[in-house]
């Protein structure tokens, strides 16, 4: 890609995205092109990240280990819906994802929760969530009993209207009254820690790419 | 602990060896405690924890090897700790499955790692090292065989000077005092028990004979005993069983279930292991739980038996009734068994007290160059003040003879007081130290909430992080102000898992863990509980960390915490002053963040939290000195600078507790803090007001800083917060502070203008104490001024303040009796005193038994005595009241004997009250005093001996007392009061013959001298005088020579 054609790029993707700076944007593009690395070379399908490649950064860079939510975040970040994460939806996702305001976070976990999209978090999508969040008491006749007992505590804490399900309007008051609650079925944003180490890294020295 | 396990702990029958501890309630209390006190060793005497044994405790485990964490070197089948002895041998090693331990470091994390298997770890243990003493310290500490080692020992101590001897003391003494506290434990459990005696288990049994046989009716079948012989005690037990308390045995064939055997034995009733196939023998090892009695265990087994029995119950009631006076007895015999024990605690007290005793002076003896002078003072005095309360420890032990539990505290108190004094001596209030632990009853009706709980606890321990924060925020739903929920979550082992959250990576754990223990850590037993499971280190820890939030949730919830001092200490020594005033830091880095992550806080947020805790710490004196070093006084004034309110408490809140210390008190003037309070005197917030008044009060002991209160405006907004009486913590603050500001004059000309002392004589009625102690104070100082007097008079101040004198407060009374006496000066004033009775009341004071009461009532008196009409006739209206007053004399108080000599000066111008004191014996009572250096006294005793010299022979009787001598040396003082007092006396005494010989032979002479060209006329003529008189003395004795 010649300097012309990423300077365009930059400045496009810089008047559209709130959080980043025009350097910030700039590392963030070298740092996507690093990452897709060989994918450029074929060209006539789409370049991007495909969902194998962006697990693995999710994994290494941002420790996330669930993953049924890495595929859902995978979702949140390709927008158009064609298998791999575009330069644009890069920088869009990470904005998001390092510096977005509690409701842009709210707004996308909630997407990332909403596992058939029906704009209802349910039962079951609570339960298929956390089904790996107890460690299985052998002594239990029902190992699901306690996930089954969770689902129910997490409907009483959030479910506002008591209709059986979370609307976004249900998920947005709770999460209001207890930000803890924001990722409350499983790690969808990086926690401070790893993004900490993200940002002094991605941002530090436009030379020292190629370490990622 | 031998004691007690040899004499309360139940052992099985098997010899002794290799017995083991049946499983009883007692005993199992007994473990209990053992642990306890284990856990806790390691945060209580760090230092003692890392003493290696002399030889390991080894005993067989069921702990699984994977149990065994960092720290510890795993291999297939033996664990061994990393840490290791002087000579390279790990403290703890496993070879599966023996395990040896050598340390109470090693053995106190060996509980924690087995948790739920504790008990019967510990019970391994016990069984199989029979005297845990000996191995411990070695053979010579064996507490088993009684007595004459404490001397050893004591030898020892003063021989050695080992640091490990004096380890090992430490260590004996501390499990000297698990000993007692356990025997005083088990003697709790016994007590609660009814011990049998075989009388009227015999009745029982012959009862049930008469209702039993065939038949539907009956209550059994069959009751036999199956010995036919019975002993002359009534037992028929065979000798060697009954030593273990067994009486006999009975088959019981009862109708619906099999025929049992049964063991009445002193404990109860049990199920023994019945008949064996040998004709005549009994399996006597015990099979089942203890009842209190026979019919109790029916009951229990059979339910026809139950059944018949209501319907014979009345029958069968009338014929126990007999057989309750013999239980009786059995009570009697127990109340013996329990002054046998008491006895035996007295004599392990009496023990430790000897070696205490010793324990201060083998320290002393130690030639160690890092004490510093002060430190070694220190040590000095607290040893002389041990033994003072050793002396008043062995006068209450004479006048009550079993006391075992307060003993037992003032011991351990002297014990800690050498590392206390130096560290944490603060004057401090304990609002709730060492409150009985109550644990909820298991079997108690618990709320659903309990359960509910529980289960939270469950999916905290066993969920991810993901489940974990939603049982965090769900238990945030309980009503965490309530007690049954704060208890509810420790009893069933949150707190643990709650701190084992801070000790993780994740932060939203950690923000959730906070946020609950913010909320519990109000109650004071969940306080002790976190500090005792070690949640105060990794707190303070927590403060070091990025996350601003974090920060503030740790921070308040150690304010929450740290109310108790071991809390404050434990914070101190972890570092966590230094960090918490590094929080006050925060907000002056104004820059924030331009974007601020989902969980932070606001950098002004956590110097508040900072603040609070600090509040919190520095009721405990080392922290005061801390948090000055840490250089949180210019932090805390720049803090005094914002104007938000909720910072604004903290922070005086903080400086008022710390402005007790000098060092405050000269820095906050020297920052500038006074300025800032008087402002916030103004602000809206009644808290506020009342702490920076609070302030004032502390500080304002120093002259400048009363000054300085004056010149930044701060007298007119105290003046007008005394109109506010709604508030009477804020009332008492604003008293306090105008107290403490009326002791400078021209503070008290301001109040004037102000119009405060009118509102003053107002508030001395309907108000609590600690309000009266503060205005009475404030108008005995107003007094001192002829205007002011004059004001109180009008505003009809005096009635008040000499109803005020019975009181029984004795800061008030102090204080009351000052003002009296100041309003006393003035005629008019006085002439209301008296027709108020006023003066008998002060007069009555000088019974009070405390000393400042008596010096102060005493002073008050010299002015009515003074100005009353009639005083001599007053006075001696008294009855009993001059012999009262002469009897003072024998006071140990130098403020007393000043005091009362001041008032004898003023009885003795009455010439008759004179003569009756004379007779009283004054003149010797004075003379005695003679000897002293204290000035003041010095000037008010010459006095009265010049006023007393009035009288019949009382000169040449000073001078029989031998007080002339010493007066004369009162010329050489500094103080040219007691110039004049003296010169007086002298002159007085100089009167006669004898008195003028020992002044010349004293050198009072040249003294004089120079004394008659004192600027003081009186001095001057007194000094005259007196020398004339020895100088005639001497002419008549030339002129006779020469005649």
């Amino acid at each position: 890609m010649n300097r012309k054609k990423l300077q365009k790029l930059t400045d496009t993707l810089t008047k559209n995205c709130k959080h980043f700076n025009t350097f910030e944007v700039t590392c963030l593009i070298k740092l996507f092109y690093n990452l897709v690395g060989e994918g450029i070379e074929r060209q006539g399908t789409a370049i991007g990240l495909d969902r194998n490649a962006f697990r693995n950064i999710l994994h290494v860079t941002f420790g996330m280990t669930d993953d049924m939510i890495m595929d859902r975040v995978f979702r949140g970040f390709d927008k158009d819906n064609d298998g791999c994460v575009s330069v644009t939806e890069w920088i869009n996702g990470l904005s998001l994802f390092l510096r977005g305001s509690l409701e842009e976070k709210m707004k996308y976990c909630f997407e990332v929760f909403d596992l058939n999209g029906d704009g209802f978090i349910s039962k079951e999508e609570m339960f298929h969530m956390l089904k790996n969040s107890l460690l299985k008491q052998p002594s239990e006749e029902d190992p699901d009993e306690g996930i089954k007992d969770l689902v129910e505590i997490t409907l009483k804490k959030m479910d506002h209207d008591h209709d059986g399900k979370l609307s976004f309007a249900d998920y947005e008051q709770a999460v209001r009254e207890e930000t803890l609650l924001l990722e409350a079925f499983g790690p969808c944003l990086p926690d401070p820690k790893s993004q900490m180490e993200f940002e002094a890294q991605v941002f530090k020295d436009p030379n020292d790419f190629n370490d990622m | 602990m031998g004691e007690a396990l040899t004499k309360s702990a139940q052992w099985t029958a098997a010899s002794s060896g290799t017995g083991t501890l049946e499983i009883t309630p007692l005993n199992e209390a007994i473990l209990k405690e053992i642990i306890m006190f284990v856990e806790s060793f390691i945060y209580k005497h760090p230092k003692e924890a890392k003493y290696v044994f002399v030889e390991p405790l080894e005993w067989n485990t069921s702990l699984d090897l994977s149990a065994f964490g960092s720290g510890y070197v795993v291999s297939e089948t033996t664990a061994k700790s990393e840490e290791v002895d002087k000579n390279g041998q790990p403290l703890l090693f496993l070879s599966v499955p023996q395990i040896k331990i050598r340390s109470f470091w090693q053995l106190s994390h060996f509980l924690f790692m087995a948790k739920d298997v504790k008990l019967t770890e510990a019970q391994a243990c016990i069984e199989a090292n029979r005297d845990p003493v000996a191995k411990i310290l070695g053979s010579e500490y064996n507490t088993m065989k009684e007595d004459a080692t404490a001397l050893n020992i004591l030898d020892k101590i003063t021989k050695d000077d080992d640091p490990e001897i004096e380890t090992k003391i430490k260590i004996a003494m501390l499990l000297k005092q698990l000993d007692l506290h356990l025997l005083n434990h088990s003697l709790k459990h016994i007590s609660l028990e009814i011990r049998l005696n075989p009388v009227p288990v015999k009745k029982d049994i012959e009862l049930l004979q008469r209702f039993s046989g065939k038949g539907e009716q009956t209550v059994l079948e069959s009751i036999e005993y199956t010995s036919d012989y019975e002993f002359s005690n009534g037992c028929r037990a065979p000798p060697w069983r009954q030593i273990r308390g067994e009486m006999c045995y009975v088959v019981v064939k009862p109708h619906d279930v099999e025929t049992l055997c049964i063991t009445c034995s002193a404990e109860g009733v049990f199920l023994n292991g019945g008949k064996t196939d040998d004709e005549g023998d009994i399996d006597y090892e015990r099979k089942g739980e203890i009842y209190k009695d026979l019919v109790t265990f029916l009951t229990e087994k059979s339910a026809k038996f139950s059944e018949n029995m209501s319907k014979h119950a009345i029958d069968f009631k009338e014929q126990q009734k007999e057989t309750d006076q013999l239980g009786e007895a059995a009570k009697e015999e127990a109340g013996k068994l329990q002054k046998a024990i008491s006895g035996s605690d007295k004599k392990t007290l009496e023990k430790n007290q000897i070696n205490f005793v010793k324990n201060p002076m083998a320290k002393r003896l130690e030639p160690s160059l890092n004490w510093k002078v002060t430190v070694d003072y220190k040590d000095r005095k607290s040893s002389v003040k041990d033994s003072q309360e050793e002396k008043r420890g062995a006068k209450t032990e004479s006048r009550r003879s079993s006391v075992p539990a307060g003993r037992a505290q003032l011991l351990r108190k002297s014990v800690e007081r050498i590392e206390e004094i130096v560290s944490d001596s603060s004057s401090e209030s304990e609002e709730d130290e060492e409150t009985p632990d109550h644990r909820q009853e298991a079997n108690a009706d618990l709320p659903s909430e309990y359960w509910q709980i529980q289960k939270l606890v469950k999916y905290l321990k066993g969920g991810n992080q993901t489940a974990t924060v939603i049982a965090l925020c769900s238990m945030r739903d309980f009503n965490l102000a309530q007690e049954t929920c704060q208890l509810a979550i420790r009893d069933v082992g949150g707190l643990e898992v709650l701190i084992n959250l801070l000790d993780t990576d994740e932060v939203k754990c950690k923000i959730g863990s906070l946020k609950i223990m913010k909320e519990i850590s109000h109650n004071p037993q969940i306080r002790r509980n976190i500090v005792d499971l070690g949640g105060l280190p990794i707190m303070v820890n927590i403060l070091d960390s990025p996350h601003k939030s974090l920060k503030c949730l740790a921070a308040e919830t150690i304010a929450n915490v740290a109310k108790f001092r071991r809390a404050r200490q434990v914070v101190r020594k972890h570092g966590g002053i230094t960090r918490l005033v590094a929080l006050l830091d925060c907000a002056q880095n104004s820059a924030e963040p331009a974007q601020s992550s989902l969980y932070e806080a606001r950098d002004v947020e956590v110097a508040r939290c900072g603040a609070l805790a600090l509040w919190s710490c520095s009721k405990s004196y080392a922290n005061k000195e801390a948090i000055r070093k840490a250089g949180g006084i210019p932090l805390l004034a720049r803090l005094l600078k914002t104007s938000h309110e909720n910072m604004l408490i903290p922070v005086v809140g903080t400086l008022q507790e710390c402005a007790s210390e000098e060092s405050y008190r000269a820095a906050i003037k020297a920052e500038r803090i006074i300025e800032n309070l008087v402002k916030n005197l103004s602000s809206e917030n009644e808290q506020l007001q009342e702490h920076c008044a609070m302030a004032i009060y502390q500080c304002a002991e120093d002259e400048e800083t009363r000054d300085l209160v004056r010149l930044h405006g701060g007298l007119k907004p105290l003046a007008s917060l005394l109109n506010n009486t709604d508030n009477k913590e804020r009332l008492a603050a604003v008293t306090g502070a105008v107290w403490k500001c009326s002791i400078s004059k021209e503070n008290v000309t301001k109040f004037r203008e102000y119009k405060a002392i009118e509102t003053l004589v107002g508030l001395l009625t309907d108000q609590p104490e600690e309000v009266l102690v503060n205005v009475v104070g404030a108008l005995g100082e107003c007094c001192q001024e002829y205007k002011n007097r004059v004001i109180v008079r009008r505003c009809g101040g005096i009635q008040p303040l000499v109803n005020l004198l019975v009181g029984i407060n004795q800061a008030l009374l102090v204080n009351v009796t000052k003002a009296v006496g100041a309003c006393a000066v003035d005629p008019e004033s006085m002439a209301i005193i008296d027709r108020l009775d006023g003066v008998r009341l002060l007069w009555s004071l000088l019974k009070n038994p405390h000393p400042d009461v008596k010096a102060s009532a005493a002073w008050a008196l010299c002015p009515c005595i003074e100005n009353a009409k009639d005083a001599g006739e007053m006075v001696r209206s008294f009855v009993g009241g001059l012999e009262l007053v002469v009897n003072l004399l024998k006071s140990d108080n130098k403020e007393v004997l000043a005091s009362v000599c001041a008032a004898i000066t003023n009885i003795a111008k009455d010439k008759e009250n004179l003569a009756v004191i004379t007779d009283h014996g004054v003149v010797p009572l004075l003379s005695k005093l003679a000897n002293t250096n204290n000035d003041q006294l010095r000037r008010h005793l010459a006095e009265a001996i010049s006023r007393c010299c009035m009288w019949g022979r009382n000169r040449v009787a000073f001078g029989e007392n031998k007080a002339v001598a010493p007066l004369v040396r009162y010329l050489k003082s500094n103080d040219t009061n007691v110039h004049r007092a003296t010169a007086q006396a002298l002159y007085q005494l100089s009167e006669d013959a004898d008195n003028c010989i020992i002044m010349h032979e004293n050198g009072a002479v040249k003294l004089l001298l120079a004394m008659v060209g004192s600027p003081d006329q009186e001095l001057q003529e007194a000094a005259a005088g007196c020398i004339s008189n020895i100088r005639r003395l001497a002419l008549a004795t030339e002129k006779a020579r020469y005649t």
